[in-house]
């Protein structure tokens, strides 16, 4: 056993680290690290930067452009991201799609598709929830019906991630209603500005616009845009879950999201004396800090095991993960008090350059955590994750 | 002993959630909230029509000298409807008039409704230490002069007077040497920041620059404010307390309702066993809050000793459940529950903002073990 990067591991950090420096604009390394609203402009703009360099989707084979990389070396590339407080590369169109188009693609559509994820010409979203169903994906009713060279979409997808800026969507529908409901899901690719897709913006908690309705109305789709097999879609959706988990996890940024606590911590005083040296408070970040090494360590253990799709360990990260991502925001807005109550959105949006109470680095701070209660229900719910170690790795 | 609320203290609760009901819609707020000033003339005199704002003065002064356990009933609805108006901020200001026991004329103005009040005793290094005041008090000719900035005013900008905690002898941080006034908003040098806080409410910063008040404003002995400020500072725990119950309540309605109607896997999700569980934990986190709420409201009359331990342990106590229920209410919504649309969501940023006003979990869990009886073993 030796849990030391190998002399070559250390030598590709430093490579990392020279780009990030080199490459980083500092202007968006400020929104990032003071969490800040990005703009579809911030995330486009970072994510060909990095496509440049030929970095953008690491994880791909390398005939279609990806690096080559070991588990442990784009384990490093992810953790010096969020140490410097990259935008973060969106994973529908990387980490998602892209695996469904190599892995049951034809030949066209990953010819067609493939280099424009890795450039971010397409902005990509997740067409997989609906109203009625959430954790119960399987029983999704947006319907796909075949007329000629043509399916027609009816439904409706809900919780759509950043769809106001989407291109495209890849979405499960129902092509066939009359046996088990695994069985009847094709997965389709819909180009946005097809006539018929209507979205409506969804608020959350913080009044930010994150989540989308979208509405299918008659939506003319070609066949083409089919991916693999009808009726195959749920074996495909299923394939791309573990990777989404994973993703989910954000040990790099929950390291980077630490320091920032432990900053904050030093710089706010209980009885004239920093929160960082008060014996109570100081207790519940080294113990949030513990948990953070012990979930990195499983998430080292997991990937240098692996060489493919992540397995049900997936679920243990993620329900770690968020629940550390979690608790670093509740104890952000302990170390504020009385100081996170101000709400001031035109700071947030970049409206104004500074907080109304001169206060920039706590105004985020409250509406994250609030936005944060995300991370335990998107991408599975915790509650469906335990569902799944029991079921699949305790055999209960 | 007797648990129940009395005749007139049910008619006041039904009076306002009738009103509430009626009048105080969650899309009604929702405009209320994003309106310029962020509060509603209409409700306030609606509520003064109420008797609302005459319940806690004295009789003397036009009111109903109505007692903590009175205004229990009355902070549980505005916390199930999530009323903001300046309601809170008003009634806790009065309580330093009443304990002043030389500002008849406000009072019975406080009771008509037409004097709103808000207490601006924090500051930006300050915490929860209601001790901790850089503000100065200099004597200045007959009357005082002050200096200082105070932060997080709760409704500061919808307020008519102030009331200010400065420092006029000793070093920061001591709890001698602190005197407490009266401070009209259109005294000139009083600048108000008003903004909006998170939960829909509103606060202020407030800039005290030379401002000159007479001897009358002052509301405590000079330099011997401490015990007035404690007091009343535990008179607003309780008001927060009973509102945090009203609104974890209405929480957690809201939650066994849902769980009880969303279907998932072809059934209800409260039927999951794991859900049950979660309902049953935040119904017994519930039920706890609700006794220390009323212990909390009962214990107001009682010695200094005795009030600020039975204080500390209710905002104690309701913090942690407030938090437990306010995250689960969340989480068993699934997605729902992180969106603008639902109240539940509005409770939960309510119930996390009160957790941070007039001392959060750790700041009451030392105040308790500093109180002499903690150190008692036999
Ligand atoms: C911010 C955000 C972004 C999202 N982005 C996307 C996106 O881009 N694309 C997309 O398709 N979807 C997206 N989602 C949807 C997300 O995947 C769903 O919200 C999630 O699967 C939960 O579904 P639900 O909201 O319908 O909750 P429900 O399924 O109704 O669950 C409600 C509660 O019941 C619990 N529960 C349900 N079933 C069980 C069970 N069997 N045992 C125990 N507990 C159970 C859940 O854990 C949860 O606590 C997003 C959601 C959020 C909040």
């Amino acid at each position: 056993m030796d849990l030391t990067y190998t002399a070559a591991d250390l030598a590709f950090r430093d490579t990392v680290r020279a780009f990030l420096d080199a490459n980083l604009p500092s202007d968006l390394q400020k929104k990032v690290r003071n969490h800040l609203r990005l703009s579809r402009q911030d995330y486009v703009r970072w994510h060909q930067i990095v496509a440049r360099q030929g970095w953008s989707a690491p994880a791909w084979p390398v005939e279609y452009g990806g690096t080559g990389w070991t588990p442990t070396q784009r384990h490093i590339w992810e953790e010096e991201c969020a140490r410097s407080g990259t935008p973060p590369i969106l994973p529908f169109g990387v980490n998602m799609v892209a695996p469904v188009i190599m892995a049951f693609g034809n030949e066209a559509q990953k010819a067609h598709y493939l280099p424009r994820i890795l450039n971010c010409d397409d902005w990509w979203c997740q067409g997989y929830s609906e109203p009625g169903s959430g954790s119960d994906l399987a029983s999704l009713k947006t319907t796909a019906e075949r007329a000629g060279d043509h399916y027609i979409v009816n439904g409706q997808k809900t919780w759509t991630t950043l769809a106001q800026h989407a291109d495209m969507i890849f979405c499960l529908v129902r092509t066939d209603s009359t046996v088990r409901k695994q069985e009847g899901i094709s997965f389709l690719l819909i180009d946005m500005k097809t006539p018929g897709i209507t979205v409506r913006p969804i608020i959350m908690l913080d009044e930010d616009h994150e989540v989308n309705e979208v509405f299918f109305d008659n939506v003319k789709v070609p066949v083409q845009n089919l991916i693999g097999q009808e009726n195959k879609g749920w074996t495909y959706a299923k394939y791309l879950l573990g990777h989404e988990r994973t993703g989910i996890t954000a040990v790099g940024r929950s390291k980077r999201e630490l320091l920032f606590l432990k900053k904050i911590a030093s710089e706010h005083y209980k009885h004239g004396k920093p929160l960082m040296q008060d014996p109570v408070f100081s207790a519940k970040i080294a113990s949030l800090e513990i948990d953070l090494m012990a979930l990195e360590t499983t998430v080292l253990r997991v990937i240098t095991r692996e060489s493919h799709a992540p397995g049900p360990e997936a679920s243990m990260l993620k329900v770690r993960g968020s629940e550390i991502q979690q608790q670093l925001t509740e104890l952000m807005v302990e170390v504020l008090g009385p100081g996170a109550l101000p709400f001031d959105t035109d700071y947030l949006e970049g409206k104004a350059d500074h907080a109304v109470t001169g206060d920039d680095a706590a105004a985020p701070l409250a509406g994250y955590y609030f936005n944060y209660r995300k991370t335990s229900i998107y991408g599975g719910s915790n509650e469906i994750q335990k569902n799944i170690i029991t079921q699949m790795i305790l055999g209960l | 002993m007797d648990f129940t609320f009395n005749e007139e203290q049910q008619q006041f609760a039904d009076a306002l959630r009738r009103w509430v009901d009626k009048d105080y819609s969650f899309d009604t707020r929702k405009r209320i909230v994003h309106s310029p000033s962020g509060v509603s003339d209409v409700a306030w005199n609606m509520l003064a029509e109420l008797g609302m704002t005459a319940l806690p003065v004295p009789e003397a002064q036009g009111g109903f000298s109505g007692n903590a356990v009175d205004m229990l009933v009355v902070m549980q609805e505005l916390g199930r409807g999530l009323v903001v108006e300046p309601y809170f901020a008003t009634v806790w200001g009065a309580k330093f008039l009443q304990l002043a026991g030389n500002q008849h004329h406000r009072l019975e103005d406080v009771a008509k409704g037409e004097l709103k009040l808000a207490c601006a005793l924090g500051e930006k290094h300050s915490r929860y230490d209601l001790a901790d005041i850089k503000t100065i008090a200099g004597i200045n000719g007959e009357g005082y002069r002050i200096d200082g900035t105070k932060t997080v005013v709760i409704h500061g900008g919808q307020a008519d007077a102030l009331i200010v905690s400065a420092r006029s002898a000793g070093t920061q941080r001591d709890t001698n040497g602190i005197s407490l006034f009266v401070v009209p908003t259109d005294t000139p040098g009083v600048v108000i920041r008003d903004y909006r806080t998170i939960d829909g409410q509103r606060a202020a910063t407030v800039q005290f620059n030379h401002v000159a008040v007479p001897a009358s404003a002052l509301l405590s002995k000079l330099g011997g404010g401490w015990d007035m400020l404690e007091e009343a500072a535990d008179y607003g725990v309780s008001l927060l307390c009973a509102e945090a119950v009203g609104a974890m309540e209405a929480l957690f309605n809201a939650t066994l309702e849902y769980v009880k109607t969303r279907k998932q896997f072809g059934l209800a999700i409260g039927s999951f066993q794991a859900l049950q569980h979660r309902m049953a934990d935040m119904y017994i986190h519930l039920e706890q809050a609700r006794s220390m709420a009323m212990l909390v409201a009962a214990r107001m009359v009682c010695d200094a000793e005795e009030r600020r331990r039975v204080a500390s342990a209710a905002k104690v106590r309701i913090g942690q459940a407030a938090k437990f229920i306010g995250q689960q209410a969340v989480q068993l919504h699934g997605g729902m529950g992180v969106t603008d649309e639902l109240p539940a969501a509005h409770h939960f940023k309510r119930l996390t903002m009160i957790e941070l006003t007039l001392g959060d979990v750790d700041h009451h869990l030392e105040r308790f073990t500093a109180q002499r009886g903690f150190q008692q073993h036999s």
